[in-house]
């Protein structure tokens, strides 16, 4: 949050120059006051306009009265890193006011709802006090949206300040409502009666505005649980079962949104999915394990609690090797810590989740693009691998509105893996289960309900030699401990690739993954200009690539930079590369917000100067 | 088994479906000589091999326990998934919705059921997944070596757990409370009523519960005590005796009027029900059903037979729309949407 107390510098309001599309905006609310409405409103017009633009909602975990900040990053560079600081804070909510005033950026902007009792004594801000209440009662007459239309009145507001186009607003307003004419006009009055009114009353005493730019074009705005459910509906997925977890419930929602539209057979108007709320994390992991067992495209969605509960099925899932697909929407930790605020803290848990010697496939989307992308992707590695694959998101990446590239179509068929039909029976005579045909690790499974006599096997979680039958002996263990080990292997070599950029000189290398990417690209920018090059690489996926022990080996000193207290990548990368862990340092963080360029740059030059 | 056809000319030894007895047999127990269970798992062989149960077409489900095991021990030629301690109702619940066309058994327990996955067991009753689910109950662990179960009798004494305090769950009125369409409990030592009732499960179209009293000769088998052989022979009460009727077959018992009741399957077949003693259980109604436990439980009578059903209610298929194909079956060209419904996803997206 922006709690930070800032050294106060009076700088002179008239002299500066203009400062265009490179500021932030936080505003301050209560939740459930219907703030969203407001804020993306202003997220989508500024990105109509053309403007590069992030949006972070930073939201309590309460149904309504809580604060809550709501962040927009407009930056012509292209960063959309969350700020630590904004120059321009909207305070709407008494009970923060205080607080929100230290946290402005010196020079910057506070607007105010003006029925707020404040103290106007830091002399580097521009202050507008707006009439937020007034202007609602005036203009809206059905008093139950009052409320909600009263933060209209710093989206018209803003816009007259800042110059954003009440047009694009109105576009905004008009998707937001669904192409519904009413509460688009009732809020568009408000905007408009607020622009008015700031036009005739306030005088502008601010260097920051927005100009139109063309940096946005062919660009959609969306949130990375939405891209992963449509990714695993693109990817085939037919069964999904889930419960419900912030944050990652909105990922089932729009399984639940999207799979009506597009999975219906047209030919006998029967879904080719089921999606099922289950009465707990364990049950929805033991149904996604049943279903991928009997040949379903399966997965389940949750968050590190859920992860936890689904310990026990995740090992028998490894073991028995089914396919399944588990996305986890990362959150605070540990134990309940905070649900609705952001880190990557699963990593470790992930990798090794169940009993005994146990390691997990886990892919690392950093983009919604990639969301997308590892939603089919997944379904197929599940398959082909006969493994649980986990897929760690987060909070930031899963909940919040980015800009993204429209998605591409998958590229490559469906891969169902190795499963083995009647027809193939008769030609075989038979099967084991466990064996490895191809030494890939990988054995051949068949479908309850193929109909040969020599179809069906004894799937279970204890020992079993490669036919599946039970077994304790010693031998038996081991080759089959063996098997699996050349499986990771072989999972090595098909998960996506890190992506990785050399730069010429660099002494510096920085290895990330996930939402943190945005903060590493605008950290490294930042340490360019201080002339420190870094080379970078993004993992996507764990275990980790054997490329990454060549890029640890030409540099000399690599930080993992990373959203946990416990820097869980590095050890693992450590891990992977015993022979010169020397070189690589943590440089982790967590204290419940987005990563920010700020504090990486600062963090890996206080590291340099050790 | 509404798709078994009868072969023209029936060979000797073989089934309905040209099967002979052994292809319906599993591999050795493990369990203690004598055990319940294997009796019960004998009993299924029985009643699958008589229906005709295509067994590739069959899905055995358990959790953890000596129970559990069990399903290793008949038909082996059935796919098998012995999953987690208590944690069987979900991945059965899973692998029925990805393939709805299948019969599948889950062989449960006391300990399995009764405890650990007590709240598993409520809700696979409450989604009405279409399935035989088959407690085995014997009062006791065996694999752990003697605690009590969930169902241990208050005041019990058992070697190694001493005295049990606690109330028992009566999982049959858990099952009837909680929604389910078909509650029956029978003693493992009674083939004739076992055999019958699971033909009767097996023509269900949700899930329906066999709380079968299952005698553990190790730890728990003491005359007095509830689950053992002696008190179930002699104090096993009938309450009805059941006849099962394959859709199709002709109700060929003769009974005098108003001696019985018959209960039409959702899949044509019929289930006749005689009564034994004066008065006649009627088991299509739940309070009566519920009123027969509670009285069971006040006068301690070990009352067996069909408590409970109701062929109406739709299964978890039926609410999932679950057409003619399963969902396992399908492949890229009905799973993956057109690339063109991408881009119009796309061009709609802000």
């Amino acid at each position: 949050m922006t709690m930070l107390e800032v050294q106060e510098r009076p700088v002179p309001l008239d002299d500066r120059q203009p400062i265009v599309n490179d500021f932030s905006i936080s505003v301050a609310t209560k939740n459930g006051s219907g703030s969203q409405t407001a804020n993306t409103a202003l997220l989508r017009a500024l990105f109509k306009m053309g403007i590069p633009v992030s949006g972070k909602n930073l939201f309590p975990s309460n149904i309504q009265g809580l604060p809550t900040w709501y962040t927009i990053r407009v930056s012509h560079e292209g960063f959309i890193a969350r700020r630590p600081r904004a120059e321009i804070v909207v305070a709407m909510n008494p009970a923060t006011a205080m607080e929100d005033r230290k946290s402005v950026e010196p020079g910057g902007v506070f607007m105010y709802a003006d029925d707020l009792k404040l103290q106007t004594d830091r002399s580097d801000l521009a202050y507008y006090p707006i009439p937020a209440k007034k202007l609602s009662q005036e203009h809206e007459a059905d008093a139950k949206l009052r409320t909600y239309v009263a933060n209209m009145v710093y989206v018209g507001a803003l816009a007259h300040l800042l110059s954003i186009s009440l047009t694009e607003i109105e576009s905004a307003l008009m998707f937001h409502f669904k192409g519904k004419r009413k509460p688009v006009d009732s809020n568009m009055k408000v905007v408009r009666a607020a622009a008015e009114w700031v036009a005739a009353n306030l005088e502008k005493k601010d260097p920051y505005r927005v100009e139109a730019m063309n940096a946005t074009s062919g660009l959609i705005m969306l949130d990375g649980n939405t891209a992963a459910a449509l990714g695993a509906i693109y990817g085939g997925v037919s069964f999904a079962a889930w419960y419900p977890i912030t944050p990652a419930t909105s990922l089932a929602d729009a399984l639940n949104a999207y799979l009506p539209q597009l999975r219906v057979d047209p030919a006998t108007k029967e879904p080719t999915y089921s999606v099922i709320q289950a009465e707990d994390e364990i049950a929805a992991l033991g149904m996604v394990l049943g279903a991928g067992w009997a040949g379903a495209r399966a997965m389940t969605s949750t968050s590190g609690p859920g992860v936890s509960l689904m310990s026990e099925f995740a090992g028998l899932g490894y073991y028995a090797e089914i396919p399944a697909v588990i996305w986890d929407i990362q959150r605070m930790g540990p134990s309940t810590g905070l649900p609705t605020r952001v880190a990557q803290g699963d990593v470790i848990s992930a990798y090794f989740l169940g009993h005994g010697d146990t390691k997990n496939v886990c892919l690392l989307p950093g983009s919604i693009n990639e969301c997308f992308e590892f939603g089919w992707r997944a379904l197929d590695l599940a398959e082909r691998l006969q493994t649980p694959v986990f897929v760690l998101s987060d909070l930031d990446l899963g909940m919040n509105q980015w800009m993204t590239k429209p998605f591409d179509y998958p590229t490559e068929p469906m891969d169902r893996g190795k499963v083995l039909s009647a027809e193939a029976l008769d030609k075989l005579g038979g099967f084991k289960r466990y064996k490895d045909v191809e030494g890939d690790g990988i054995g051949w499974r068949t479908l309850p309900g193929t109909d040969h006599p020599f179809a069906a096997y004894f799937t279970r979680g204890s020992g079993h030699n490669e036919a599946a039958g039970y077994s304790e002996r010693p031998d038996d263990w081991e080759n089959n401990m063996a098997r699996l080990g050349r499986k990771f292997e072989t999972a090595r070599g098909l998960l996506p690739r890190p992506v990785e950029e050399r730069v010429d000189g660099a002494d510096i290398a920085i290895i990330s993954y996930g939402s943190a990417d945005p903060a590493v690209a605008e950290a490294r920018a930042r340490l360019a200009k201080e002339d420190v090059k870094t080379s970078y690489l993004r993992l996507r996926a764990l275990p980790l690539a054997e490329s990454v022990k060549d890029f640890i080996a030409a540099h000399p000193r690599v930080y993992v930079v990373e959203l946990n207290s416990d820097a869980q990548m590095c050890q693992l990368v450590r891990l992977h590369a015993p022979e010169l862990a020397g070189r690589v340092q943590p440089c982790h963080h967590s204290d419940g917000l987005p990563l920010t360029a700020r504090w990486i740059t600062e963090a890996i030059l206080k590291l340099e100067a050790a | 088994m509404a798709t078994v056809a009868t072969p023209a000319t029936p060979a000797k030894n073989v089934n309905r479906i040209g099967l002979p007895r052994a292809d319906y047999k599993g591999l050795e127990s493990t369990l203690c000589n004598g055990c319940g269970h294997d009796s019960i798992s004998a009993q299924i062989i029985t009643a699958c091999y008589e229906l005709g149960v295509r067994p590739e077409g069959l899905i055995k489900f358990s959790g953890i326990g000596c129970s559990s095991k069990s399903p290793a021990y008949f038909m082996s030629r059935s796919f098998g998934f012995n999953s987690l301690h208590g944690r069987m109702p979900s991945v059965a619940t899973g692998a029925l919705i990805a393939n709805h066309t299948l019969h599948a058994i889950g062989v449960s327990g006391d300990g399995d059921t009764g405890s650990i996955g007590f709240g598993q067991f409520k809700h696979l009753l409450r989604r009405n997944l279409r399935l035989v689910y088959i407690m085995e109950n014997n009062g006791v662990y065996g694999l752990t070596k003697g605690q009590f179960s969930a169902t241990a009798d208050i005041g019990q004494e058992i070697k190694y757990a001493g005295r049990n305090d606690f109330l028992p769950i009566d999982l049959c009125l858990e099952a009837i409370v909680s929604g389910c369409g078909f509650v029956a409990r029978s003693f493992a030592g009674d083939p004739r009523q076992v055999v019958p009732l699971l033909k009767g499960a097996f023509s269900h179209r949700g899930t329906a519960l066999l709380d079968i009293i299952s005698p553990c000769v190790t730890f728990n088998n003491k005359d007095d005590s509830t689950k053992s052989y002696a008190w179930g022979k002699a104090h096993d009460e009938r309450i009805n005796d059941f006849t099962y009727v394959m859709p199709q077959e002709e109700i060929t018992v003769d009974y005098a009027p108003g001696e019985t009741k018959a209960v039409t399957m959702h899949d044509g077949s019929r289930i006749v029900l005689k009564k034994v003693d004066e008065t006649m259980h009627d088991p299509t109604d739940r309070l009566a059903a519920l009123r027969l436990l509670e009285e069971a439980r006040e006068k301690q009578l070990f009352i067996t037979g069909l408590l409970y059903v109701n062929p109406n209610q739709p299964g978890l298929a039926e609410h999932e729309r679950l057409g003619q194909v399963p969902l396992a079956r399908f492949q890229q060209d009905q799973l993956r949407p057109a690339p063109e419904t991408l881009s119009k996803l796309m061009a709609g997206m802000f």
